[in-house]
């Protein structure tokens, strides 16, 4: 069996499942301004079952960096070293934040709620960075860099994107039509952004170009952006009219950026120096992994479906931890 | 060069201590105070007495902030094991990878998930269900201990491991798991998060009662934190004893430093107090008690015990494992004498003692630290004793950027530690 490549996929399932799922609790923070006091209760509590297993699905993507890449696991993170650091203070931030923010009063509770924002845009502004100079390979340079920061921007678009839509499922009334307009600014955002970083990336590196435009299978690359397209209209067109929709379409597209992402990668773990199979860890390691992860992913899977399904409909205020 | 180096790894080992003693703070109460929780709501459940319910719901947002201090500066742990010391996974990462992959498979998404049920589904399942998801928030917390602590004990005393063309890899996983340290270690540190939670208990309901002298509510738990402190700091002298033990055998070399023994002696005393003097090697004002040393570690007055002397310069800095022995069993001691001196009195609690509880509130916290600064530094100068040298582990990040990030998190600690306290009192009083 191809270890290597199992664990590369696995890794993959987790940092994708890591961005949609932490994606619209980060998504619902970066929102909080722009909603009134008691809108911003009704947020916080749709996502409060939710974010800390959200967070996990990071640390098990990490975990497999870590642990089946070793070698790639310290040269990323080394290259990546203060947007690593920005985002692990923005994620404490607003996890802290979470929970003071309603333990607080008066202009405490203000400066909690400023934080929950500060530390959730901080969070996703730093992933974005840290995926565009991923991408490219940690390629020195003033353009380099600007690709970074406009990716960084890109996915907090599609962050917000994904939050607004989370909170079309989950919330009715007034705050539901609010969270119908933010998800077309988001989706605006989002299609500006994945639209950068489509031409962005096989403009700045040679690999992604070959790959890429190469006929004739450019032709059957070509039903990914298109899908992608396919995807937005649906998320845009049933905002009016459904509630989980707007929400699964948003995911689709994310789903369709990734594999696009992964495609041009592979199978590189660092762009253009490392492959999965250079970098990966022996094999005794990967076979004691590969058991422990194939027993426990399962009930992983399934507490996980059964907590949503607990919490499914719409959320109304209300003490928390009743 | 060599300068620049010995900088960059001192401020790698500074950030990395501050972030792994800023995180078990957090874990030492959790794991404690899970269980404490689940006994509430178990007693909710049996009883049906609103009184429990109470205490149950103050208790379990105590347990949420907590476990969200701890979920957040472990997610920053898990990142600075690579960028802090690249060199320890590519020396023994086919160890330690694994043992920190099933942490989170198998506890970390389980206590995440069912904490969410716990905190937020009261009104949505059952309540057996709901019991059972406090159950298995406590266990989720034990297990991920668990996993950490084989991971630091095979650190500390490695077993089960063979080499191979790409470093060490697992002989046997049973035998790295529980390798020889481990049970003692785990038995340690389980002890010290129910002695710092019920201190916690006990501490914060004698905060209320200071506000609201009638509360009966606070009154139960303090007499619950107190008892449970009485049985478990006896517990854990013993534990400890074990420990000390298991540590002579495998680790002499941090039992010469703890003890500020500098020749190899038999009938060794116990050195109470001294100025340690790492240049001439030698203690100055010793306070010593003649042939103790041998008998705590030996259990017989003329037992061996090796000097620092036998192990040349590779052995740990003797004064700061010296002090923070000190600290913690100065610590233990205190904690017996409050738990068991305040048994009489509990009662009608008079203020002098309600201010003793409050006073020792976060008391734990400076044992578990002390004790884990005996234990880390104790190691060096390895970092997996006999394997890997500290040194030979530390990273490529530059002096500024380490110095940049290192302020970021002090800042940003010190502000969340100093919510989080003002925050719990705070609770207490209202």
């Amino acid at each position: 069996m191809d270890l290597p490549l199992v664990f590369a996929a696995l890794m993959g399932v987790a940092m994708l499942a890591y961005v949609v799922l932490d994606g619209y609790d980060l998504g619902v923070g970066m929102l909080m301004p722009a909603a009134g006091r008691e809108e911003q209760d009704l947020m916080v509590a749709s996502i409060g079952p939710f974010w800390d297993a959200n967070e996990t699905w990071l640390v098990l993507g990490i975990g497999l960096l870590l642990v089946a890449f070793p070698i790639a696991h310290g040269e990323i993170l080394g290259a990546l070293y203060l947007p690593v650091a920005a985002m692990l203070v923005g994620l404490m931030l607003r996890g802290v934040a979470f929970e003071l923010r309603i333990k607080a009063e008066g202009w405490q509770r203000e400066l909690w709620n400023w934080l929950f924002w500060a530390g959730s845009t901080l969070a996703s502004f730093a992933q974005g960075l840290m995926l565009g100079r991923y991408i490219t390979g940690f390629e020195p340079g003033v353009g380099y860099w600007l690709f970074a920061i406009a990716v960084g921007a890109s996915l907090c678009g599609g962050y917000v994107l994904l939050g607004a839509t989370w909170l079309v499922l989950r919330t009715e009334g007034h705050l539901r039509e609010r969270a119908v307009g933010w998800a077309k600014w988001g989706l605006m955002w989002v299609a500006l952004g994945v639209a950068l970083v489509s031409l962005g990336t096989p403009l700045t590196s040679e690999t992604v170009r070959d790959k890429w435009f190469d006929f004739p299978r450019t032709l059957y690359l070509m039903i990914l952006p298109a899908l992608t397209i396919a995807a937005g209209f649906w998320t845009f067109s049933s905002l009016k009219k459904s509630d989980w929709q707007p929400f699964a379409g948003a995911v689709a597209i994310f789903v369709l950026a990734f594999a696009g992402l992964a495609y041009s990668l592979f199978p590189y773990v660092v762009m253009d120096r490392l492959t999965i199979w250079q970098a990966a860890a022996h094999p005794s390691a990967l076979v004691f992994m590969l058991v422990g992860a194939l027993i426990v992913l399962p009930f992983i899977v399934g507490y996980t479906i059964y907590s949503y399904r607990v919490f499914r409909g719409k959320v109304r205020g209300g003490e928390p931890y009743g | 060069m060599a300068e620049a180096l010995d900088e960059a790894l001192l401020l790698a080992r500074f950030q990395f201590g501050l972030n792994i003693g800023f995180h078990i703070l957090f874990p030492s109460i959790t794991i404690g105070l899970a269980w404490i929780v689940a006994y509430f709501r178990i007693r909710y459940e049996a009883t049906r007495d609103a009184a429990w319910l109470r205490t149950y719901k103050l208790w379990v947002r105590v347990f949420a902030l907590t476990f969200a201090m701890g979920v957040v500066s472990g997610v920053t742990m898990s990142f600075q094991f690579g960028t802090n010391w690249p060199g320890y996974m590519n020396h023994v990462g086919n160890i330690a990878g694994p043992l920190l992959a099933y942490e989170v498979l198998t506890a970390f998404f389980l206590e995440a998930t069912f904490l969410g049920v716990m905190l937020f589904g009261m009104e949505r399942v059952s309540g057996r269900v709901h019991v059972a998801s406090s159950v298995i928030v406590a266990f989720g917390t034990t297990l991920s201990a668990f996993w950490i602590l084989a991971l630091n004990s095979w650190m500390h005393t490695p077993a089960g491991h063979v080499d191979s063309a790409s470093g060490l890899i697992a002989g046997s996983w049973l035998e790295v798991i529980f390798n020889p340290s481990f049970p003692y270690r785990l038995a340690h540190m389980l002890l010290a998060s129910g002695i710092t939670a019920a201190l916690l208990v006990a501490g914060l309901s004698a905060w209320r009662l200071l506000a609201a002298p009638q509360d009966a509510a606070a009154l139960k738990t303090l007499r619950f934190g107190a008892r449970l402190a009485a049985l478990l700091v006896p517990l854990q002298i013993v534990a400890g004893d074990l420990h000390g033990l298991n540590t002579r055998e495998h680790q002499p070399a941090k039992i010469a430093a703890i003890e500020a023994l500098w020749e190899t002696e038999q009938g060794a005393p116990l050195v109470l107090f001294a100025l340690i003097d790492e240049k001439e090697k030698a203690n100055r004002f010793a306070l010593e008690v003649p042939k103790a040393a041998s008998l705590v570690l030996t259990h017989r007055l003329d037992g061996e015990v090796k000097g620092l002397a036998e192990f040349g310069d590779d052995h740990p800095p003797v004064a700061p494992v010296f002090t923070a022995f000190r600290v913690m069993v100065g610590m233990g001691f205190l904690m017996l004498a409050l738990a068991w001196g305040s048994q009489p009195w509990l009662k009608d609690p008079p203020r002098w003692l309600l201010w003793t509880f409050a006073g020792f509130t976060f008391a734990g916290w400076i044992a578990t630290l002390a004790g884990w600064l005996v234990t880390e530094i104790g190691r060096q100068p390895w970092l997996v004793t006999g394997i890997l040298r500290t040194a030979d582990a530390a990273g490529e990040a530059s002096g500024a950027e380490l110095g940049a990030s290192l302020t970021a998190y002090v800042l940003t600690y010190g502000a969340l530690l100093l919510a989080y306290m003002v925050t719990l009192t705070h609770m207490a009083r209202k």
